[in-house]
């Protein structure tokens, strides 16, 4: 690729050809201001909050959208320019509720830290603040369109990383928003609850629904035996979100964390993760030697699911069957440690943490009561258990590191790599193969399927059978890879699919911003957990042969279809 | 068939065959979203949203996509129009010449604001900003047919020939 060489701010800077002017300022340390700009999303150049001076210009670009090019001279702080950007600002300001201490994202939102470093002194004119009506109508997330300040971000991870595109504009001039299809409620569409859209919308518009109150009111009722289960994911986020760097590990603190908010046994959907492999391994291994359904898809991700439902119903039958981690723990622990602690269902309250917002929608699927009862109460994500622990004045970076309770606590390191892309693969692969072979898997890392790149591949030779495997994340990628399969032109046995870009350490539950740096701290960190592991192979798993051996008998035994699996089913495409 | 009755065939909910035939035109097609939007709405009068949902369906484009376009642009109708659509010039020189009396007389006339269609299905008032015939002001054309230099009196006598 040629070169290109430019002046910014007095300073010659050369980049490749093709680069917009708002990122050759990046590389050479100037921060230009941007709202509606992300950088894993194509630009639009609709806020003009990023305006520069450029010599020969008529007016000032929006450095996100302009190429850069030879000689080309630019100034991006100017009076002109910091006049410009102030006044963009602060029209965007005058449409928008100044309730900025009672919004989810207060401290963490990008109109407030620009109307900050633009240094906004008064919002001089009066804008049209319209009432339009909150959109709660789903499990997982709120829309908040009085908030928005249509800078398209939602609409084009929707659109260009999802690839399910329930987000759009709708209308003109002023009455332009950002809604569903038909202005329909989010529960009315074909929204599969991700939760990317919250995740990189730079203000309080789209947030998770926040059930952390329903989770205060049953630890303060004494009836309940309150359990919580927390996902692979959390522990190397939760510190992240309570303002430690990306990628920091906190497991135990994480625990600490959870016992001083009162929960009674602090349990690990890592030991569910491991029984996943039990069940999901076997599901293969049958489906290979009795010529089931192949590829075979794997189904822990909730926004997957409900995205194949929706978008692939022809398909159906190569998911696997299994229940997700959560909800397999859910199921064991209104039966399994019911019984062994001596409680029934309706007294144990099951709260879940999970990186994600579709796991609310999962946990309200009317199908998910095996118990008899809901077996997930309560989802939270990190996010709104950050809110809980700095709520309590818990100083978490200070907690001591402690351990799960037993046995639903107990988990390898093939658990914990759940929350990465290609982690519940490399997992499979690990039992699959001794359980085949007999022989010790000596080697355990398969990095072929580690990373973020979008489609990954590895071959794996068992006794003369060589299993293909494919592990994908990100629903654009797992949409071409569908219909590579449809086509004919991709075969392999055994597929991962994961909703979210980089798998559960960049759902949409986590926090927030995220980018691809970020995504790799989180990831560096769940396989540093891994490796840290007394054990790493599920089939190893202490409390789950106990579980077989006392409760389950085998893997897709009758108790396990009765727990641990379940069904889908078709949803309309709009 | 009449505007009017395909409104009433399309208050049921389902869609009518016929727009089903108009879309194999424009199966696979690049840019085929805004022709199709036209054809269909002169077929029906007005874009009902089970229609966009087969538009989406067939053209392959999300239906937030299509409703994006469909709201954009004004000369397509979400809500079932009347056979005869009144544009009333409201632009400089007819408002100079009189449109505001004219307006008058037709919304009580007719018991209907700017934008909506009578209960029987007949009449749609539509204000516009210019219709480009200045030298006629005041204007209005009912469907295709162009009237000027009205009064309130004559603007009536000219909506009872379309009834």
């Amino acid at each position: 690729m040629s070169q290109v060489t430019l002046t910014i701010d007095g300073k010659e800077v050369t980049v490749e050809a093709g680069t917009t002017v708002l990122e050759a300022a990046r590389k050479a340390a100037i921060d230009i201001p941007v709202l509606c700009y992300h950088p894993e999303l194509r630009p639009e150049g609709a806020c003009r909050i990023c305006v520069v001076e450029i010599e020969g210009a008529r007016n000032l670009p929006a450095s996100c959208v302009t190429p850069v090019a030879p000689g080309m001279v630019v100034r991006t702080n100017t009076p002109a320019v910091r006049e410009a950007r102030r006044t963009n600002l602060e029209l965007l300001l005058a449409n928008h509720p100044q309730d900025c201490f009672t919004c989810e994202r207060n401290n963490n939102c990008e109109l407030q830290a620009l109307a900050r470093d633009l240094g906004i002194k008064k919002v001089e004119v009066k804008g049209v603040r319209r009432d339009l009506p909150l959109d709660k109508s789903g499990f997982s997330l709120v829309r908040d369109p009085n908030k928005c300040v249509l800078c398209g971000r939602c609409v084009r991870v929707c659109s260009e990383v999802q690839g399910v595109s329930v987000l759009d504009y709708a209308d003109r001039g002023f009455e332009a928003m950002v809604y569903p299809p038909l202005k329909r409620p989010l529960d009315q569409v074909a929204c599969v609850n991700c939760g990317q859209c919250a995740t990189v919308c730079p203000v309080g518009a789209i947030t998770e629904r926040s059930d952390v109150d329903r989770v205060w009111e049953a630890l303060a009722d004494d009836k309940n035996h309150v359990v919580i289960q927390v996902a692979p994911a959390v522990r190397v986020s939760i510190g992240e979100e309570l303002g430690m760097p990306p990628g920091s590990i906190t497991t135990g603190k994480l625990v600490a964390a959870l016992r001083r908010l009162g929960f009674h046994k602090v349990f690990d959907t890592d030991f569910t993760a491991d029984l996943t492999i039990m069940e999901e391994g076997h599901e293969l291994l049958e489906r290979l030697e009795n010529g089931g359904v192949l590829p075979m898809f794997t189904s822990c991700s909730p926004g997957w699911i409900k995205f194949i439902e929706h978008y692939h119903p022809d398909m159906l039958a190569h998911l696997s069957s299994c229940k997700s981690p959560q909800q397999m723990f859910g199921a064991l622990a209104k039966t399994y440690y019911a019984s062994k602690a001596g409680y029934s269902a309706r007294d144990i309250f099951v709260v879940s943490i999970m990186p994600c917002t579709a796991k609310k929608f999962e946990a309200a699927r009317p199908e998910m009561n095996s118990s008899g009862v809901a077996d997930v109460d309560v989802v939270l994500t990190t996010r709104e258990l950050g809110k809980m622990i700095r709520e309590a004045g818990i100083n978490f970076a200070a907690l001591p590191e402690e351990a799960f309770d037993e046995p639903l606590g107990i988990s390898t390191g093939a658990g914990v790599i759940f929350g990465a892309s290609g982690g519940v693969a490399e997992a499979a692969l690990r039992t699959i193969y001794e359980v085949v072979t007999g022989e010790e898997l000596k080697e355990l890392d398969f990095t072929a399927v580690r990373g973020l790149k979008g489609i990954k591949e590895a071959a794996v030779t068992l006794k003369g059978r060589t299993i293909r495997i494919a592990v994908t994340h990100g629903l654009k990628n797992a949409d071409n890879l569908l219909k590579k399969i449809k086509a004919g032109e991709a075969d392999y046995d055994f597929v991962e699919i994961m909703c979210c870009p980089g798998g559960c350490i960049g759902g949409g539950g986590q926090p927030i911003p995220v980018d691809r740096e970020i995504r790799e701290k989180r990831m560096s960190a769940i396989y540093a957990v891994d490796r840290g592991m007394e054990l790493r192979k599920s089939h190893l798993n202490p409390a789950v042969q106990e579980l077989y051996k006392t409760f389950l008998e085998k893997p897709l035994g009758s108790k396990s279809h009765e727990l641990l699996h379940t069904h889908y089913q078709e949803r309309s495409r709009v | 068939m009449k505007a009017v009755e395909k409104t009433a065939v399309l208050t049921s909910g389902t869609v009518p065959k016929e727009s089903l035939e108009i879309l194999q035109k424009y199966k696979g097609g690049k840019g085929a979203l805004i022709p199709a939007l036209q054809e269909l709405q002169a077929n029906f009068g007005y874009l009902p949203e089970p229609v966009l949902e087969e538009v989406a369906k067939h053209l392959n484009l999300p239906l937030s996509k299509v409703y994006g376009v469909a709201t954009f642009y004004a000369q397509f109708h979400l809500s079932p129009r009347g056979l005869y659509v009144i544009r009333l010039c409201t632009g400089t020189a007819c408002h100079v010449r009189g449109s505001g009396a004219i307006m008058q007389k037709i919304r009580s006339e007719l018991g209907l604001k700017p934008g909506e269609t009578t209960a029987d299905g007949r009449f749609t008032l539509e204000p516009v900003a210019c219709l480009g015939a200045c030298g006629q002001a005041p204007v209005m054309m009912v469907n295709d047919d162009t009237h000027g230099r009205l009064t309130p009196e004559m603007a009536l006598s000219v909506l009872e020939s379309y009834k």
